[in-house]
This record gives C-alpha cells, structure tokens and sequence, in this order.
C-alpha cells in the first residue's frame, strides 16, 4: 500500500466533524505552530518540504510564501482557490467533501505563517453543496477556539469566509480570481504587479490550491525534511490523482509519487486497469490543458525508461515526447475513442472560457474549434491540420494569462502524435463519420534510439 | 410584482456584505445574485439587477457586466428544472453524448430549451469537475452522477411528482 498524508483518516466515519477528526490527530499541527513556533519557522519547514503548489503549475509554495510583501499597517491575504475547473480534475472537490477540518486547519497554519486575519476561500460555484460542509466546519472550529479573536490564547486572530464563484474556468487563473473575488468579472491582470505585492483590494496576497494547503498540516507535524523523504527527488510528498475516463476504478487517489504510471493504471490498489479488456490509446495525465500522449509514449519515455507519477518523469522529453503533472487530472482514453472527437470538445470547452480580453485566444479557440468541428464532421480539408497548427502557435504566450497557452497544447501535442488519425478523417470522410481510427499504431512499442556516438 | 427579498434574505445580504472589509461591499456582488437568482423565478431580469445594484450600492452597469460573464447566472427564464449535462472530454469519453440525446428524446426538446408546460430546460454545459462519477448533470444545487437511461427516467419522474 502506498503511504498516504492527506487521505490517511478519510474513510473514518464522522472525520467531517470537529470532534472525530480532533480525536484522530486533528489541529495538533495548529497547536504546534501557534503554540511553539514564529511564523518564519512555519514558512521555513514548508520550503524544506520542497512542496510545490497542486494547482498545475507546481511552483515551489514555500518560495512563493517568501515573495509576500509585508508593508507596515497593510493587511495581508491568503486566498485558497477551490475554482477547481480544469477538465479530469476532481480532487479538491473530494478533500473539502470528506475531510473539510484539513483544510481549515491548513488555512489556519498558512494564514498564522503569512500573517493573514482574513482568508477567503473562493470555491466554483456549480459546487454549490460544499459551502454548507466548509461552513459548518468553520462554526465548528470557531466554537472550539481555532478561529476568531485570540485563538487558543496565542493572540493570533483569524476568520474564514467562503466565497462561491459563478462559473468560470478563468477564475482558478489568481488573478482572475482576485478580481472575481472583488465583484468584477474574471479578467485577468497584467503582472507585475503579482498578487504578492498587490492582490486583493491592492494589498499582498498568497493564492494557493485546496491541495497544497491541506499538505501544509502534515508538513507541520512530522517536519519538512520528513515531508520530503516521500516521492521522488523534486516530487515530494504525495499528490492526489483524480483518474477519470475509459478506467475500471475511477476516483481520487493519494499517490505516493514513486509509482510507475503503469502501475497507477493497471494495479488494483489504484485504477484497476480498462474495462471490457479493451487497450488503451492515450492520456491526457495532468488535466486537460497539458499534452496528450499516446499509449506508448505515456508508459516508457522517448528514452524507453518507465514514466512514473512523478513531475519530472511525466515532463521527460518536454512537450515533444512528454507532458506534465498539471493538476492531477488524469484522462485515460481506450481504443475506441476518437481524438479528434476529444481534441474537439476541448477546443470546445476553452472557446466557452476564453475571459475574451486577448484577441488571439478569443479568436483563436472559436477558430480552433471550427475547423475541429468541420474535420469531425467530415468536412475537413488537408489543410486544415496545418491550419490548426498556424492558429495555436499564434494563440501560445501571446495572451495576458495561461488560458491561451491551455488552448493551445492540447491541439498541438494532439497532431503531434496523432497526425496520422487526422489525416485519415479529412481523406476519408465518410467512414470517418461512421466509425473511429482505432487504436493503429498507438501502443506499438518505440524504437529506442541507439545512444548517440559522442560528437 | 416588485423586486424585494424578504427580512430574512435582506439580513443575509448584510452578513454576505460583513464578509469583506467596510467600503469592498461590491465583492458581494456574485453571492448576492446567486442569492437572487434564487429567490426571483431561477433567473435574473433587468428589474432584479438594478435592485441587486441598489442594495450594494453600485451602478447597475457593473451589475450587468458580471451577470453576463457568468455561465450559472441566467439572463432569460428557465423551466423549473434546470438539466445541465457536461459534455467536455472526460464526460465524453464517458457516453454523455448518448445521455444528452436521450434527454431530448424523452422530454420532445433540443439543448437551449424549454417544455411548454415550462417544467424542464435542457442546457449542455462545460466541466463542472465530476469526471470520475460520469456522465452526470447539475440539477439545481446537486449533482446527478452516473447517469444512465433508467437514471434519466427516474430524474424526470422525481421532477414531475415533486412540481405536481
């Protein structure tokens, strides 16, 4: 069995509530920081943890903390961002569901080290169940001394307040967020200014997941350099997959990121493998917006080495034969499925999200997901392919926020390695519109290249 | 009839509004038009945003502004049972497509809208993050996961007994 952090305690019934989770551990790590450590120290062990945020782009979270500028008589933010939209993601969802105290008692920790009295938590509003599970959990929190005035005699004082969004993908961007989280509509901002000098209401601000702020309770417990011996090399700890798609076992899973990503699929401590003894094709492993690869480059790199969860393996190669551990989303497609299809609803979803400021991405992904759709439809032309390519590389870094870099790779990386299945629909569209490409050549093993002699 | 919440809804607007530090009551905005569309028929006029803009004393404008950009804010009525089935990749790959046609089969309704005895609109929407417990729907707070052909006929009849 795999070591678990996060999940360790969800299956024990009634953990929702104050006093099961408190009788199992719960708020010690609170009680640890406020009570014998400086905020300093608390930030300190978060960076020895090496955690990186869980949101997608893993950024290092101690670090970022560090950025947060403190003028004297300004108040200081911490945001938890529970916007949770990227397509394949689920987890934050099932964190606040189950065990909603970690996370409270993760913002407690991270709100005491940042010096933050008030903290938002902005979730998605289509989760409109769950703000009632955070606020009980509050009131009850409140009610036993961790929240409001004083807390636990430390004189640290601290509220929490739940905000529901409207739906709006752009919204988990930080500072659409913050904007959201102000009234407005959710447009990005041009940065610099970064959220960690003018965030909020113009104050410093610290954006960070669900996830990465539930991580900060066991750092707290059994130490950063302890958080730090799980995982492997820069991928410590652990990290919550919500695996989705053609899989017998779909669902969240707390993965200890040392496991291969054949095991994760196939293994029945995790997805338990393909339904209906069909083979797989490819995954998207990391939510929608990052590379598509196909079976055989998802389970051996380029390099024919095993692709493990981990954010350096699922990178190996770059976008060229690899992809990313984003935010744990984790797609599996089977034979049957159709990337062009797929490709299409995706070109789909980002056109609806596009906030609209920069004219590449709103342009560029109603364009995208025409000529999608006409290929789909059997209406393609050759062309088309390479038209499709022309529209994503003027769409990627050529907008304000990375939803225009979102857009784009899932198009490109799929007529990277799936060029051969869009070709086939534009040249024959009339069995195209009848039945899919299959499964072809997808999970062939790869040619290792011989080392290269040295030059 | 004119656009008014009840006491009861007014005291909860002032404790959305105590949320934020004094002066930042527009970062009400988004859950107070929850709260309004909620309270005024499932959807949100002219009328009810000027009011929402009265009580939070703001220019209508920027009341208007985020009621468009918003997917969950409806700007014309609906049925009272909203379907919002997703149909984005994961819920694709998953049989949605199959899903969202049956539903028009059963109720005699494309995607957008309404039956005539004004009970059920149906809408396609984008990722609401149930991709593991697929193809599923948002019907008013919650979720309907795991849809099947039998599920959807269940849905439909637990509608019409609860409006009857």
């Amino acid at each position: 069995m795999g070591r678990k952090l996060l999940l360790d305690k969800a299956h024990i019934e009634g953990i929702r509530y104050y006093d099961v989770y408190r009788k199992n551990g719960g708020y010690a790590a609170a009680e640890k920081a406020l009570k014998s450590m400086s905020p300093d120290l608390v930030t300190e062990e978060v960076k020895k943890s090496g955690l990186r945020g869980r949101g997608g782009a893993g950024f290092p979270t101690g670090l970022k903390w560090s950025f947060l500028a403190k003028p004297e008589g300004v108040p200081r933010y911490l945001v938890c961002n529970a916007d949770e939209s990227e397509p394949g993601t689920f987890k934050d969802r099932y964190l606040m569901e189950f065990i909603p105290h970690l996370l409270i008692e993760g913002l407690l920790i991270s709100s005491f080290a940042l010096g933050a009295n008030r903290t938002y938590i902005y979730i998605r509003g289509e989760y409109a169940w769950i703000p009632d599970i955070l606020e009980e959990a509050i009131a009850e929190a409140h009610k036993n001394g961790w929240l409001g005035k004083n807390i636990q005699g430390t004189g640290f004082d601290l509220d929490i307040y739940v905000q529901r969004g409207a739906g709006a993908y752009i919204c988990g961007e930080e500072t659409a967020l913050i904007e959201s989280l102000e009234g407005k509509r959710g447009n990005p901002r041009i940065k610099p200014p970064f959220p960690a000098v003018k965030g909020l209401w113009q104050c410093p601000t610290v954006v960070n997941n669900v996830e990465t702020l539930a991580a900060v309770v066991p750092i707290i417990n059994i130490g950063g350099d302890e958080y730090a011996k799980y995982g492997t090399g820069k991928s410590t700890g652990t990290k919550l997959i919500s695996a989705c798609g053609n899989l017998n076992k779909p669902g969240v899973y707390e993965i200890d990121m040392s496991i291969s990503v054949e095991e994760f699929i196939y293994s029945d401590e995790y997805c338990g493998g393909i339904p209906n003894g069909k083979r797989l094709k490819a995954c998207i492993p990391g939510g929608s917006s990052v590379p598509i690869l196909p079976a055989n480059l998802l389970l051996k790199t380029a390099k024919g080495e095993q692709r493990m969860m981990t954010y350096e393996s699922l990178n190996d190669g770059g976008f060229a034969t690899g992809s990313m551990m984003g935010s744990g989303g984790f797609i599996v497609l089977d034979e049957d499925q159709c990337v062009v299809r797929h490709t299409m609803s995706l070109a789909r979803f980002y056109h609806h999200e596009s906030c609209g400021q920069c004219s590449p991405c709103r342009e560029g992904t109603g364009w995208m997901k025409k000529v999608l759709l006409n290929i789909e439809n059997g209406k393609g032309k050759e062309s088309d392919i390479d038209l499709l390519w022309d529209i994503q590389r003027r769409i990627e870094g050529n907008t304000i926020c990375p939803l225009g870099d979102a857009a784009a790779w899932p198009v490109a990386a799929a007529i990277r390695h799936f060029r051969d299945e869009f070709e086939w629909h534009v040249r024959h569209p009339e069995e195209a519109v009848k039945r899919n490409f299959g499964l072809a050549h997808y999970a062939d093993p790869l040619p290792v290249a011989a080392p290269a002699a040295a030059v | 009839m004119a656009v008014q919440f009840s006491e009861e809804k007014l005291n909860k607007v002032k404790e959305i509004i105590a949320r934020y530090p004094e002066g930042k009551q527009k970062s009400a905005l988004i859950p107070v038009l929850h709260l309004a569309q909620e309270s005024f028929g499932g959807w949100l006029s002219a009328e009810t945003m000027d009011y929402v803009a009265s009580l939070l004393q703001i220019d209508p404008i920027e009341v208007y502004e985020v009621a468009t950009f918003y997917s969950m804010y409806n700007l014309k009525p609906v049925g009272k049972y909203l379907f919002e089935v997703c149909h984005t990749g994961p819920c694709m790959v998953s049989g949605s497509d199959n899903i969202i046609e049956y539903i028009k089969e059963r109720l005699g309704i494309n995607v957008g809208e309404t039956t005539a005895d004004g009970l059920f609109t149906l809408k396609t929407v984008e990722c609401l993050g149930a991709c593991g417990y697929a193809p599923m729907m948002q019907l008013g707070k919650f979720y309907k996961e795991h849809l099947t052909k039998a599920r959807v006929d269940e849905i439909i009849a637990e509608c019409r007994a609860k409006a009857n």
